[in-house]
C-alpha cells in the first residue's frame, strides 16, 4: 500500500510519541518575523534557553514594516521597536536576519521559496498561518503560535497529532482570464472555511501539474482559509528548476542527490487517501468574494445568493455578510464601486502575477478617484520587477509603487483601508476590520481582477475589460 | 516545568454569538503591536465592543450583569483565521478561563491548549439553550467538567467534546509540550545531522 507525501514527510519527521499520545515532531525549517516572534524569544530568555540550532531558523521583517519611507528610525515607533527587538534577538541568538539592507527582506512566504530555502519533502514551521505556502514545493508547512515558536526555537520540535489527507484533483483546461486565485477560491467556497479541518490538502491532477511554481503557491497559500492546516503539491521537474541554482539549495553533486530524494517524497500513484475530491477547472470562472469569509465568494456573472439559497450553517454568517458589506442578496458585483485597489500579499505578490497584470495595464490608467498600491512581495520581487520595466507599467497606470511588506494585507502598518471603503484585493482575507479600518470593506480576487477593477473604479469582469489585448 | 492540572472550571459565563469568529476579531492585527502580550486583554473584541469613533456598542462583554464572567460561550468555527497566538492570550489576560463553542479552528485550538485554555466543542442545540440560559439568568454557575466532558448549569447538562491529547494534556497539568519536547533533547540532537531542510551559510 502506498504512501502519501504528507505520510512520508510526517514518518521521517517524528522523533517519537509524547505523554499525552500526540508526536514531537521535528522541524527541518523555522521562518520567523517581527510580529510573534519576539515574545516566543522573550520566553526563551524567561526560562533560560538558547535556540537549539541557529542554522535552521530564519528571519525577516514583513507585518509592520513600512512600505514608504524605510529611514529608520521608522516614524512608527513601535515598527521601529519590532525591528530593533528582532534585529537584536537574532543577533543573540544566532539567527539569519534577511534584514532590510540585505536586499533579501520581504514577507516571509515568498522569501523562503525566493532563497532556495523552502525544500521538497522539509518540515517547515512559522508563526504565521499562511505558512502553508510552501507546500507548493512538497514540503510540508505549518503555520504556529507564539509558544510553538518558543518550542522549535527552543528544541527544533513541537507537539502535534497527525492530519488526514484529502486529495483535491483538479483536471481540464482554465479558461482564459480564470488564473490559480479563482481556483483557490472556487475549492473553498465548494468545500467551506472549515471544511478542511482536520486535514492536510493534497493539490494535485492535471490542472495542477500545469501550473507554474508559483500558481502553486498562491493555491497552497489559501489552505488554511478553507480550515486546512497544511496544503501541498507533489514536487516534480518544475520544482527543481524553480529551485536549482537558489542560494540556500544544494549545490554540484550534493544537489543531484537531493533531487534523487526529493523524486522518492512524493505520494505514491497508489497511496491511500482519507478523502478525495474531484474538480474540473473549465467550470471555473473569475471569482469575487461578496461577504465576511473567503467561501463567500460567487462567480463574476453570478448574483449574491440570499442566505435563504445556502445551507443552514452558512445562513447567519451571510446574512451578517450582507449587513456588514451593505450589499444585497441578487445583486451582481460587476458595476460594484470601488474606492481601493491593492495589489499585494504572500498569495499574489510575486514577479509572475506582476507580470501578468502589467500586460494588461500597460497604456492604461488608474480610474478617477482611486487609491491603487502595488506592493512587491519582496525586495527580490521588487528588483526583477524594476529590471523588466514593470515598475514603471504600474506607476505610470497611477499605481503607488510601494516597498516590500504584508501592507494592506492586514492593515498593521499605516496603509490602511479609511471608514468604510471598499477594496478590490488581491490578498487572502476578507474578514471585518481585517484591512485596518473596522468598517472597511474587501473583496477578495485575483491581481488581474484587481487591475481590471483599478482601471475601471468597479468591480469588472477582466475578460471584457482587456479584451483587446 | 510542572503546571497544575486542569480538571474542571466553572464560573458564570458571557455569550458572545456569532459563527465563524475569526482571530481579527478576537483581537484586530492594529493591537498586535507589541513585543510582549501584556494588556492585550483590553483589546479583546475590541471592534465589536467599540464603534470607529470609541464609542461602547454594549456588548454582553461589557454588559454590568455579565461582569466577571470567566467562560465564553460562542457559535460554530470559533479562532478561524490567523495563527496569532495573541488571540487566545487576550482572552486568557481579559479573565476568561474556558470557552465553549461549536468547533474550533485547528491552530486556535492548540494555541488555546498551550496556555491553559480549554475550549471543548458542544453542540449546536446545547449551545443555543446555553446561551438562552446565561442570557436570561446571568447568574447561573457553569460548570466545565472536562474529566467527564460535561458541562452544566443550572437545569441543563450536556456532553461536551475535545481532542483527546488535548484533554489528556490538561488533566495532567502537561498541556504546554515545552517540558516533554526538551526531555528528548538528545534524541532530536541526532536526529538532526540525518533531516533534511536549509541550513545556514
Ligand atoms: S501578506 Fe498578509 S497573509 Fe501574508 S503573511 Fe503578510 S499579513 Fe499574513
Amino acid at each position: 500500500m502506498g504512501k502519501t507525501l504528507f505520510h512520508k514527510v510526517w514518518d521521517r519527521h517524528a522523533v517519537g510519541k509524547l505523554p499525552d499520545g500526540s508526536t514531537q515532531l521535528f522541524i527541518g525549517t523555522h521562518l520567523i518575523h517581527e510580529v510573534t516572534s519576539p515574545q516566543a524569544f522573550g520566553m526563551l530568555r524567561d526560562l533560560g534557553l538558547k535556540v537549539a540550532f541557529p542554522k535552521r531558523t530564519f528571519a525577516t521583517v514583513d507585518h509592520i514594516v513600512p512600505t514608504d519611507q524605510r529611514v529608520e528610525p521608522f516614524q512608527d515607533t513601535l515598527a521601529d521597536a519590532m525591528i530593533k527587538e528582532l534585529r537584536k534577538n537574532c543577533s543573540d541568538f544566532g539567527v539569519t536576519f534577511f534584514d532590510i539592507p540585505s536586499g533579501k527582506q520581504g514577507i516571509v512566504h515568498i522569501v523562503g521559496p525566493e532563497q532556495g530555502i523552502t525544500q521538497p519533502g522539509t518540515t517547515i514551521a512559522c508563526g504565521d498561518s499562511h505558512t502553508s505556502t510552501h507546500g507548493a514545493f512538497g514540503a510540508v508547512a505549518f503555520g504556529i503560535g507564539t509558544s510553538q515558536v518558543r518550542d522549535v526555537l527552543a528544541t527544533q520540535t513541537m507537539a502535534l497529532s497527525p492530519l488526514k489527507v484529502r486529495k483535491i484533483e483538479v483536471r481540464g483546461t482554465l479558461g482564459p482570464g480564470v488564473y490559480a486565485k479563482d481556483i483557490i477560491l472556487h475549492i473553498i467556497r465548494t468545500l467551506g472555511v472549515n471544511g478542511g479541518t482536520g486535514y492536510a490538502y493534497e493539490y494535485a491532477g492535471p490542472t495542477i501539474e500545469g501550473l507554474s511554481i508559483e500558481e502553486r503557491m498562491t493555491i497552497c497559500n489559501m489552505s488554511i482559509e478553507g480550515g486546512a492546516r497544511v496544503g501541498y503539491v507533489n514536487p516534480d521537474e518544475k520544482t527543481f528548476a524553480y529551485l536549482k541554482g537558489r542560494p540556500y539549495c544544494p549545490k554540484g553533486k550534493e544537489w543531484d542527490a537531493a533531487v534523487v530524494e526529493w523524486r522518492k517524497v512524493a505520494s505514491d500513484p497508489d497511496a491511500v487517501y482519507d478523502d478525495v475530491k474531484i474538480f474540473e477547472a473549465s467550470e471555473i470562472r473569475p471569482t469575487v468574494t461578496w461577504g465576511i469569509n473567503p467561501g463567500q465568494g460567487i462567480f463574476i456573472d453570478e448574483a449574491i445568493p440570499s442566505p435563504e439559497q445556502l445551507p443552514e450553517a452558512d445562513r447567519s454568517s451571510a446574512k451578517e455578510a450582507l449587513e456588514f458589506m451593505k450589499f444585497k442578496a441578487g445583486q451582481k458585483l460587476a458595476g460594484q464601486k470601488i474606492q481601493v485597489a491593492f495589489f499585494g500579499s504572500c498569495t499574489n505578490a510575486r514577479v509572475s502575477d506582476f507580470v501578468e497584470a502589467s500586460k494588461f495595464l500597460k497604456g492604461r490608467k488608474v480610474a478617477q478617484g482611486i487609491r491603487a498600491i502595488a506592493v512587491p512581495g519582496s525586495q527580490g520581487v521588487s528588483k526583477i520587477c524594476a529590471e523588466m520595466g514593470i515598475d514603471k507599467i504600474f506607476r505610470e497606470a497611477g499605481f503607488d509603487w510601494r516597498e516590500a511588506g504584508c501592507s494592506m494585507c492586514l492593515g498593521m502598518n499605516p496603509d490602511q483601508l479609511v471608514g468604510d471603503e471598499i477594496c478590490a484585493s488581491s490578498s487572502n482575507r476578507n474578514f471585518k476590520g481585517r484591512q485596518g479600518s473596522p468598517t472597511g470593506r474587501t473583496l477578495l480576487m485575483s491581481p488581474v481582477m484587481v487591475a481590471a477593477a483599478a482601471v475601471t473604479g468597479e468591480v469588472s469582469d477582466a475578460r471584457k475589460v482587456f479584451a483587446q489585448n | 516545568m510542572s503546571l497544575a492540572p486542569i480538571q474542571q472550571i466553572s464560573g458564570r459565563a458571557v455569550p458572545v454569538e456569532g459563527d465563524d469568529i475569526d482571530t481579527d476579531r478576537i483581537i484586530p492585527a492594529r493591537y498586535m503591536r507589541c513585543v510582549t502580550f501584556d494588556g492585550l486583554g483590553e483589546f479583546l473584541f475590541r471592534d465589536i465592543r467599540q464603534t470607529p469613533e470609541g464609542n461602547s456598542t454594549n456588548h454582553p462583554i461589557d454588559q454590568p450583569k455579565f461582569e466577571g464572567a470567566t467562560i465564553l460561550v460562542s457559535g460554530m468555527n470559533f479562532g478561524c483565521g490567523s495563527s496569532r497566538e495573541h488571540a487566545p492570550q487576550a482572552i486568557v489576560r481579559a479573565g476568561f478561563k474556558a470557552v465553549i463553542a461549536g468547533n474550533y479552528a485547528e491552530i486556535f485550538f492548540g494555541n488555546s491548549t498551550t496556555l491553559g485554555l480549554p475550549c471543548v466543542a458542544a453542540k449546536k442545540e446545547d449551545l443555543q439553550a446555553l446561551t438562552q440560559l446565561i442570557q436570561s439568568e446571568p447568574s447561573t454557575m457553569v460548570k466545565i467538567d472536562l474529566e467527564k466532558l460535561l458541562v452544566t448549569a443550572g437545569k441543563l447538562s450536556f456532553p461536551v467534546t475535545m481532542k483527546a491529547s488535548a484533554q489528556q494534556g490538561l488533566l495532567t497539568g502537561r498541556y504546554d509540550a515545552i517540558a516533554d519536547l526538551l526531555a528528548n533533547l538528545p534524541k532530536v540532537q541526532s536526529m538532526a545531522s540525518l533531516a533534511p531542510g536549509a541550513a545556514a551559510l
